[in-house]
Parts: structure tokens; C-alpha cells; sequence
């Protein structure tokens, strides 16, 4: 038993020497929280991806480390301290269900870097990161009426959360430039990720006489579907045309690299600063995936509007934005809707008949 | 020669002393061998998983966090099981408790209520977890109907309403209308025993509540009265035993103690009520309640244990880059194991020959 | 196609997988043996029945790694609850804790990757009648697999003598077992049976439903096919019914979204749960204050010599 205790002990000094020669090697150490699967080939894989480019760019000096399938509760805040705890002076949180752990880990700690995705609580030491899909969305939109044949859109929401519901009042409005009586059928999911959930969703779209369908999910699962019954639609967080090669139009790609290597380098030279980036299809935040099985008049469209969109000659949420009392919605931002109203949008606009889950 | 069970005379002493021994070795003998599978070097696996939380103050305070919920409801749920009582819904139990008490803290947001606030949360979610386990046990007891499937469905039940909950009427004003309550105001918090670190009340009272199931089953007749039930139900009837009374009375003190765990979860680490809020705490606590053999002293090694494992395997993870289903691999194949010793204590192999095979007829 | 007809369809691919994991569960408990270690069996039939069938190429060899790797399953099952008498309810749920890592473990490799789904029938003439064409003549194998095999079952258990035998392990093994009967070696037939459906159902998902792999695709469906048994009072026609109430109101739920129908969702999603509890409540009832279930369900048999 003596020996055992001994052996027990030399060998946690040698981890935790070996652990110290590690860092005299002064690498600067990356962590990433992931909320599902590497393989989800969806949201996670997104992020993933961007990490393996961070890895690429900086080669030997970094570190980076992840940890998957981390559930938004208690378990997270323990998860991004262990991380610190491992050495990590950056740390990407990506889900906004790690807003407050983060923000409690931040606390405790000012000295390690943190980027959250998608939320709004910030900290000297905390920043947030999203993107502003909504532009993505609009495009989306003016594709999807000029394709659809029945002018009924099918919409697979998640949940009813703002960066959700602007994302379909965004498509709408797209839509609405080329066919002002569009109509959309939405189905909510109540979850991000369900393969057998969202089929059932996107096969009850189908049925209902929708033939474009769109979703706010993120497995591949709509799209196969989609492919089946000869519709066509749009993927989500990342290239779905390899379950659709006949039915993807587009998709909106969370292209998470370019600020991933700024941030990371920022860090490096320490320039890291607190902020709060939203970026668009100018900050190459996130991308439009090449526009497929669509007749070139359409294509035209769709690179002229996002073209407008990056230039900032045309703004998705252009007021008068009508909501669906037929009165306009306050103008806060100028000639379109200011950012916190688009980021806390919780209200369906003209031209959606359903009601708002939750209202 | 055939090679069959048969049950002991009496209980084996010393198997029961030495089984979860046996159990531990044959687990770690198999996780290496998967380590070994996986490509990682068995023995720093094995260091990562469960010497080395053991080595900061840090990983000490969140195994004792992690611990607590785990500990509180598995208590609860022996009770359960040694009257024969199968309480599965544990899991919707937790729920139910945290939804019950972060009501108050929801009414009174913002409000300068008073130090009452966190004692009536306490209680209403042990009140509200009390009352749906008793569902499952009236069903059982007046309808006959089985415990472990209508606690079951429960779970799925008390999960969609919390959802509704916190997607609707409890959402957050100023939450961009995101699904979580509002953070509790600091009456409403379940206070830190440690400055800087997780430990939180919580753990004290799990410490009180296994205490307390020890001198029930150890020194009281209704601890005695549910082991009897439990093992000999004819004795338990001849003895005037009530079962059904059992089934309802443990069942609403494992409910209360599951829904206790819920809201001390909510207002302690977390700090407000949002969807998923449990990992599945209802479930792993019924396997710290067997690998614990159902006595308080026992659970609560398991439940310290288990966390440990979890904490293990969130390292390896980052250490080592072992992928977290290991962890549930190990979790199963120990409770495998364990539960196999341990029919050892009751039972026992023997080889007998084939010509005594003629009485017991072909299959 | 006509909006009922396609509803019907997806009711009927909803409803198979609950159906086939159901089935086997039915005749596992039957025989008195309670294993809640469905959705681990299943899971595990997901991830090998993916991988067989991409690696090979085949829905059929996919289809046949899957029930393989549920009976394996089922077997470690079997050793623990049969062999060494230990509690069923414990050993159940360690199966599905250990599926569910296992799943993770063996399908990390085939993550990202696609098949071609199983082909659907097609008889023409028969296949394009209005309204019942796609339902009756339009199904792929596995559909038509979980009635026949639903129907094999009742047929085995109420017109055979193999059948009757089963049955009566279930409802008392101490007198099965004074008759001469091999209980301990019926129940684990059974409960193998019960392996291969449930790895079959879960196979179902990324072969026919989804063709992909991703972890903790079954989604809790092993669970609903526990409470399925229950909810059919352990009767395969009811079963039938059961299990496609079930898929239905899956399906119905949204539908109801995409018509505006404002009920919270939530809600809709928590009836299958609910309406399980209510049956069990009222079947419970009408059987003058007893459970219908075979009357030796869960406990423990050891043989005595």
C-alpha cells in the first residue's frame, strides 16, 4: 500500500512538472467550449473548423484545446474554469446558454481573455461576437420567391429567440421585394439540433404546399428531406449541398476563422481589447455559400443584393418596417432599425399570419 | 457439468465487505484495456480520471459541488428502492422543485424582500417535489399502475413545462427574450461557504439530509418498517406493515429530497432558472444509489465518486483529448460490475453434474 | 400527393422505429423480464447499423450489424439480470448509460458521412392509387418488416405452444419452472429477441429516416417504446394502435404549427407522455384494482434445486 501511495505521489509530480515545462515553452494556450459534437456538421463543426484554421495560421505558437458537448448549465462554468485552470489565456465560449458562466469566470479571473458568441453581457475582460445572419436571410428571401412556384415559404425555427425571429422577418422582407403576398408556414423545432425532429418538420412543410424550405436548425436533416421530395432549400451553418446537391440554393456558412485569427492574434501582441464585434457579409463574418440550382437571372439578383448589403447601399431592416398591426415599427436607427432593436426583435412583421410563440 | 446460481443460506459478509473492491479493480482493468483501444496511455488516463482532481482545492470544492444534487436525491431514492418502490421520475422531481422555487424568486425580483425569501424557496421546492412523486405513488397504490413508467413519462412532462415556463411567462424583460429568468436577487441565492470558490450550502445540508436517512433506517421503526417491506413483503404483513403507506411515504420524501436538490441547484451554481437545467441528475443518482447498495454512508461515497469522475473526465478531455463518452462508458461498466459482485453476497455458482439435469426438464 | 395521404406516410416512418423497438420489448416482458435498457440497445444499433452500411454499401448488411450489435447488447443484459439474478431495473439502466457512451465512441468515426437511404417500393398501377397507393404498395422494407414481424409475434405468442410457454414464464416462472420449462433459458431467448428489434429500430433512423449518423440520434424514442408496451397492456394489437398514435401525434404536433394552430408547443409535445400515463391509469383500473401485467415482471428468479 506504502508503495502504491508513493508511486501514486512521483507520478503527480511528474505530470505536474511536465505540465510546467509546457508552459516555459511560452506557447499561448486557446481553449474553445463547444455545445455539441465536433460532428454535428452544424453550428459546432462551424466552430471547429475555425479552430483547426487558427491552429493552421499560427502553427507552433499556439496551443489550442476543446472541450464538446458542454451543457448550457451548471457544468459550463466549471468546464471554462478548468479550462483556465489548464493554462488557456483565450477562451471562445460559443453558445449563448455560456453568458453567465462566462461572465462569472471572467470575474474571477482578469487576467484570461474571453469571447463569448451571441450574447450581450460583457466584461474589461469579456467580449461578444456574433454575426449578422439577418443580411444573409434577406438574400435568402428574394431567392426563395423568385424559385417558389406555390409562393408558400417553409420556415423550421428553433427557438423563438430574437436572433431567430429577425432571421425570418428578414427572409420575409427579402421576399417580399419580389412577391409582396409571399406567405410562410413556420414549424418550432424547440431545439438546435433534432435530425429525426426537423425531417418531421420539414416533411410537415412539404406536405402543407410549401416548396422552399428554410431552417433555423442545424442538422442536415431538412435539407436530405428536402432533396427527397424534389423541393428545394437553403442549408445552415455550413455547406449542406452534399445532402442536396440538386436542392441546396445556398447556404449561410458561419465563417468563425477570420475573427478567430484576429482575435487570437490580437492576443499574441497584446492588442486584445473588449468589444463587441457584429459583424456582416463586409467583415466577412460570415459568407454566403455559392448560389446553386438557380436560373442565372436569379443568381444576378442575389450577388446584386448582397453586393448592396456589404456596400451598406441596402439595409435588410430599411424602415418603414410594418409589424403585423400594420403599424410602422419606431425608427431608431436613421433610415433602417437600429442594432438593440434588431437585436432584441421579439415581434413578427406584416405579411406572417402566425403568432409569436410566447407573446 | 453445468455451472449454475444458487442462493446462499445466509448473506456472505465477506463478499459484501470486499465486492466493491473487486468491482473498482475490474472496472479500472477494463477502462485500461479501452484506454489501451483508443490509443491513450492507460496509466496517465487512469492518472487524469481520478488522482488528479484530487490533487487542487479547486477540483476538491466542484466534486463536492457536482456531489450534492447527486448525493441529496440518491438518499432519497434508496428509500425507494429498499420498500420496493421504483421511483424513476426523480429526474422530473428536480424540475418540478426548481420550478416551485424560483417562483418566489420571480415574484419577489426587485422587490426588498426579506431573508424569508430563500427558506421559502427551499421549501416550496421540496413541497412541490413531494407532491409529483406522489402522483406516480397514488397511481400505484389506488390503480395498480406501474411507478416506474408513469414516474418515467413524468420526467418528460415536468421538462416541456419548465420550457414553457421559461420561454413565456417567466422570460426575462430585459433578456432580449432569451429563455431564462432574470438572475435571483442575493436574498434568493444559495450562499457560498468558501469565498472564491462553488461550495455552497447545498453540501452542508446533503451532509444533514444522509446523517438523517442513516438514523432513520438504523434507529427508527419506519426505517425498519421500509427494509422490511422491501425484502420480506409477507414478514412486512404479518408484522401489520402498511406497503402502501410505504410506497407513498417514501416516495414523497425521496420527491421532496430530488426537488430540494432542483431549487438549491437553481439558486446556488446556476442563479437562475433556464432550460436545461439538469444533466440528467435524476438518472446518474440512481446509479449512485445502487453503486452506493442503498445505504446513506454508501451513497454517499458513490455520489463523491462519481462526480470525481465526471470532474476526470472533463480534464482528460482537455489533457488528453479522451472524448466524453468514455465517461459514460466507464459509469456503465462500473455499475455493471458492481451489481455483479454484489449478487455474489446473495448468490453463489456451483457445478453440478449433468445426470441431475433429467428433474429440471428440457427448455 | 393528397395532404392526408402524405401525413399518413410520415405518421407511418414516425411510428416504426417505436413499433420495432416496442415489439421486442413486448415479447421480452412477456416473458417476465423488465429491460429499460431499450434506447441503450437502440442507439448502439444506430451507430454499428450506419457503419455496416456505409462500409459495405448495403442497407441489408446495415440492417444486420444493427440487430447484431442490439442482441450483444442485450446479451451483457441477460448475463447480469438471468445469470447472476442481479436487479433488473439497475442493470437497465446501466445498459443505456453504457449504450449511449458506446454509440458515441464507435460512430465518432462515421460522423459527417452520408448513405443512400432504403429504397421505397414501387409497384406501378398499385403504387399511384389516390390516398392508399404510397401507403400500402409504396413503403420501404422496413416498414413493411415491423408489421409482419408485429404479426409473427402474435401469431407465436397466443397460436403457438412455444408461445403459451413464454407467456406462462411471465405470468408465474415458479410454477413454469415446477412444469420442466427452462425459464431461465426462455427469458433470455426472449430478451435477445428483444436486443435484435430494438438494434433493428435503431438501425431504422440513419437507414431509412436520416441518412446520417449523429450521437443521440434515437432522441428518448427507446423510452417512448418502453412506455408503448405499457400503454398496449403487453396485447400486439394494441401495440400496433399504440405505436402509431404515437407517431401520429409526433407528427400531428407539427403540422398543427404550420396551420397556426396557437397551441403551445410544449404542450403538443408532452401529450404522447401524458396520454401514456392516463392509459396506464385506466387500464390499471379496469382490471378490478390490478396491473395487466404478467404477473412475475421484474422479479428475480433463481432456480431452486
Amino acid at each position: 500500500m506504502r508503495k502504491k501511495l508513493v508511486a501514486a505521489a512521483a507520478a503527480v509530480l511528474l505530470a505536474g512538472s511536465l505540465s510546467g515545462a509546457a508552459s516555459a515553452a511560452d506557447k499561448l494556450k486557446v481553449g474553445f467550449i463547444y455545445l455539441g459534437p465536433i460532428g454535428d456538421l452544424g453550428w459546432t463543426y462551424q466552430h471547429e473548423l475555425a479552430r483547426q484554421a487558427v491552429v493552421k495560421e499560427f502553427g507552433d505558437k499556439i496551443e489550442t484545446t476543446y472541450l464538446e458537448n458542454v451543457p448550457e448549465g451548471p457544468d459550463a462554468e466549471r468546464a471554462i474554469e478548468q479550462l483556465v485552470r489548464a493554462g488557456n489565456k483565450l477562451i471562445f465560449t460559443t453558445s449563448f446558454g455560456y453568458m453567465d458562466p462566462t461572465l462569472k469566470v471572467a470575474k474571477k479571473y482578469p487576467n484570461v481573455h474571453f469571447e463569448h458568441a451571441t450574447g450581450y453581457k460583457r466584461d474589461k475582460n469579456m467580449s461578444t461576437y456574433s454575426a449578422r445572419w439577418y443580411q444573409g436571410r434577406y438574400i435568402q428571401g428574394i431567392i426563395a420567391a423568385k424559385m417558389s412556384k406555390s409562393g408558400v415559404l417553409g420556415y423550421i425555427g428553433s427557438f423563438p429567440i430574437p436572433e431567430v425571429v429577425s432571421g425570418i422577418n428578414a427572409t420575409i422582407l427579402g421576399a417580399q421585394t419580389i412577391n409582396p403576398n409571399i406567405k410562410v408556414k413556420i414549424i418550432w423545432a424547440n431545439t438546435w439540433f433534432d435530425p429525426g425532429k426537423e425531417a418531421d418538420a420539414a416533411k410537415a412543410l412539404v406536405d402543407q404546399g410549401a416548396d422552399i424550405i428554410m431552417q433555423h436548425t442545424d442538422s442536415p436533416a431538412a435539407m436530405q428531406v428536402a432533396a427527397e421530395r424534389g423541393k428545394l432549400a437553403f442549408g445552415q451553418d455550413s455547406e449542406m449541398i452534399k445532402f442536396g446537391p440538386k436542392a441546396q440554393l445556398t447556404s449561410i456558412l458561419d465563417t468563425w476563422a477570420p475573427y478567430y485569427v484576429a482575435r487570437v492574434k490580437a492576443e499574441l501582441d497584446g492588442s486584445w481589447a473588449e468589444s463587441n464585434t457584429w459583424g456582416g457579409l463586409d467583415s466577412k463574418m460570415f459568407e454566403m455559400a455559392p448560389y446553386t440550382n438557380m436560373p442565372d437571372d436569379v443568381k444576378k439578383l442575389a450577388e446584386d443584393a448582397q453586393a448592396a448589403i456589404t456596400s451598406g447601399k441596402l439595409h435588410p431592416f430599411k424602415c418603414p418596417v410594418m409589424g403585423q398591426d400594420d403599424k410602422a415599427i419606431e425608427c431608431k436607427g436613421g433610415d433602417h432599425l437600429a442594432d438593440d432593436q434588431i437585436a432584441s426583435m421579439n415581434y413578427y412583421i406584416k405579411g406572417i399570419d402566425d403568432k409569436l410563440p410566447g407573446k | 457439468m453445468q455451472l449454475v446460481l444458487e442462493k446462499r443460506a445466509e448473506r456472505s459478509n465477506t463478499i459484501a465487505l470486499i465486492s466493491p473492491l473487486i468491482a473498482i479493480g475490474m472496472t479500472i482493468v477494463t477502462m485500461s484495456i479501452l484506454f489501451a483501444i483508443l490509443g491513450k496511455n492507460p496509466l496517465s488516463a487512469l492518472m487524469v480520471y481520478f488522482i488528479d482532481p484530487l490533487t487542487d482545492g479547486y477540483s476538491l470544492q466542484e466534486i463536492a459541488v457536482k456531489a450534492t444534487p447527486l448525493v441529496m436525491i440518491a438518499v432519497g431514492l434508496s428509500l425507494c428502492y429498499l420498500a420496493n418502490a421504483w421511483n424513476i421520475g426523480a429526474e422530473g422531481q428536480f424540475l418540478m422543485g426548481a420550478v416551485a422555487g424560483s417562483w418566489i424568486a420571480v415574484k419577489t425580483q426587485g422587490t426588498d424582500a426579506g431573508h424569508w425569501v430563500l427558506p421559502a424557496m427551499l421549501f416550496m421546492g421540496a413541497a412541490a417535489g413531494a407532491l409529483y412523486a406522489l402522483i406516480p405513488a397514488i397511481c400505484k397504490v389506488r390503480f395498480g399502475a406501474s411507478e416506474i413508467l408513469t414516474s418515467l413519462m413524468l420526467v418528460y412532462v415536468a421538462d416541456l413545462f419548465l420550457d414553457y415556463l421559461v420561454r413565456g411567462p417567466w422570460r426575462d424583460p430585459q433578456g432580449f427574450n432569451f429563455p431564462t429568468t432574470a438572475e435571483f436577487d442575493p436574498v434568493a441565492t444559495v450562499p457560498v461557504l468558501v469565498e472564491g470558490g462553488r461550495l455552497h450550502l447545498g453540501a452542508i445540508i446533503a451532509l444533514l439530509v444522509v446523517a438523517g436517512a442513516t438514523v432513520m433506517l438504523g434507529r427508527t421503526i419506519k426505517g425498519f418498517e421500509i427494509r422490511v417491506v422491501g425484502a420480506a413483503p409477507r414478514a412486512a404483513r404479518f408484522g401489520g406493515f402498511n406497503a402502501n403507506q410505504l410506497i407513498l411515504l417514501t416516495f414523497a420524501v425521496s420527491g421532496a429530497l430530488a426537488g430540494l436538490a432542483g431549487i438549491i441547484e437553481v439558486a446556488g451554481p446556476v442563479g437562475h432558472l433556464q432550460p436545461g437545467i439538469s444533466p440528467g441528475y435524476g438518472f446518474t443518482a440512481i446509479i449512485v444509489a445502487f453503486l452506493g447498495r442503498l445505504n446513506p454512508i454508501g451513497i454517499l461515497i458513490a455520489g463523491l465518486f462519481l462526480a470525481l469522475t465526471f470532474i476526470g473526465g472533463e480534464q482528460a478531455q482537455i489533457a488528453m483529448k479522451i472524448p466524453l463518452d468514455v465517461t459514460k462508458v466507464f459509469q456503465g461498466i462500473l455499475l455493471f460490475y458492481v451489481l455483479a459482485c454484489d449478487s455474489l453476497i446473495l448468490y453463489r455458482f456451483r457445478l453440478i453434474s449433468s445426470t441431475r439435469q433429467v428433474q429440471s426438464g428440457a427448455g | 400527393m393528397e395532404l392526408v395521404e402524405a401525413i399518413i406516410l410520415s405518421v407511418l416512418a414516425a411510428s416504426t422505429p417505436l413499433l420495432l423497438a416496442a415489439t421486442g420489448e413486448l415479447v421480452t416482458e412477456r416473458s417476465g423480464v423488465l429491460n429499460l435498457g431499450v434506447e441503450g440497445m437502440m442507439i448502439v444499433g444506430a451507430a454499428c447499423g450506419f457503419g455496416g452500411a456505409w462500409m459495405s454499401g448495403s442497407i441489408i448488411i446495415g440492417a444486420i450489424c444493427g440487430m447484431i450489435a442490439g442482441t450483444l447488447m442485450s446479451l451483457i443484459f441477460a448475463l447480469m439480470a438471468l445469470g447472476l439474478a442481479v436487479n433488473q431495473v439497475a442493470t437497465g439502466l446501466a445498459l443505456t448509460i453504457l449504450g449511449v457512451g458506446l454509440s458515441g465512441l464507435i460512430g465518432a468515426g462515421f460522423v459527417g458521412e452520408r448513405i443512400t437511404t432504403a429504397p421505397h417500393l414501387y409497384i406501378p398501377g398499385l403504387t399511384d392509387i389516390p390516398l392508399i397507393g404510397h401507403v400500402l404498395f409504396g413503403e420501404d422494407a422496413f416498414v413493411y418488416f415491423s408489421i409482419a414481424l408485429i404479426i409473427g409475434v402474435w401469431y407465436f405468442l397466443y397460436q403457438t405452444r412455444a408461445g403459451l410457454i413464454l407467456r406462462a414464464c411471465g405470468d408465474n416462472h415458479v410454477s413454469a419452472h415446477a412444469l420442466g420449462y427452462g425459464v431461465l433459458k426462455i427469458r433470455t431467448l426472449a430478451v435477445m429477441f428483444g436486443g435484435a428489434c430494438a438494434g433493428l429500430a435503431g438501425a431504422y433512423l440513419p437507414l431509412a429516416y436520416t441518412p446520417f449518423f449523429i450521437p443521440g440520434m434515437t432522441a428518448g424514442r427507446g423510452w417512448i417504446a418502453l412506455a408503448l408496451v405499457v400503454f398496449a397492456s403487453w396485447l400486439p394489437g394494441r401495440l400496433v394502435i399504440g405505436a402509431y398514435l404515437f407517431g401520429a401525434v409526433t407528427i400531428l404536433q407539427l403540422h398543427a404549427q404550420g396551420w397556426g394552430i396557437g397551441i403551445p408547443s410544449q404542450f403538443m409535445s408532452s401529450l404522447p407522455y401524458l396520454a401514456t400515463v392516463i392509459v396506464l391509469v385506466l387500464l390499471s383500473r379496469a382490471r378490478s384494482g390490478g396491473s395487466t401485467a404478467p404477473a412475475a415482471l421484474g422479479t428475480v428468479f433463481v432456480p431452486d434445486r
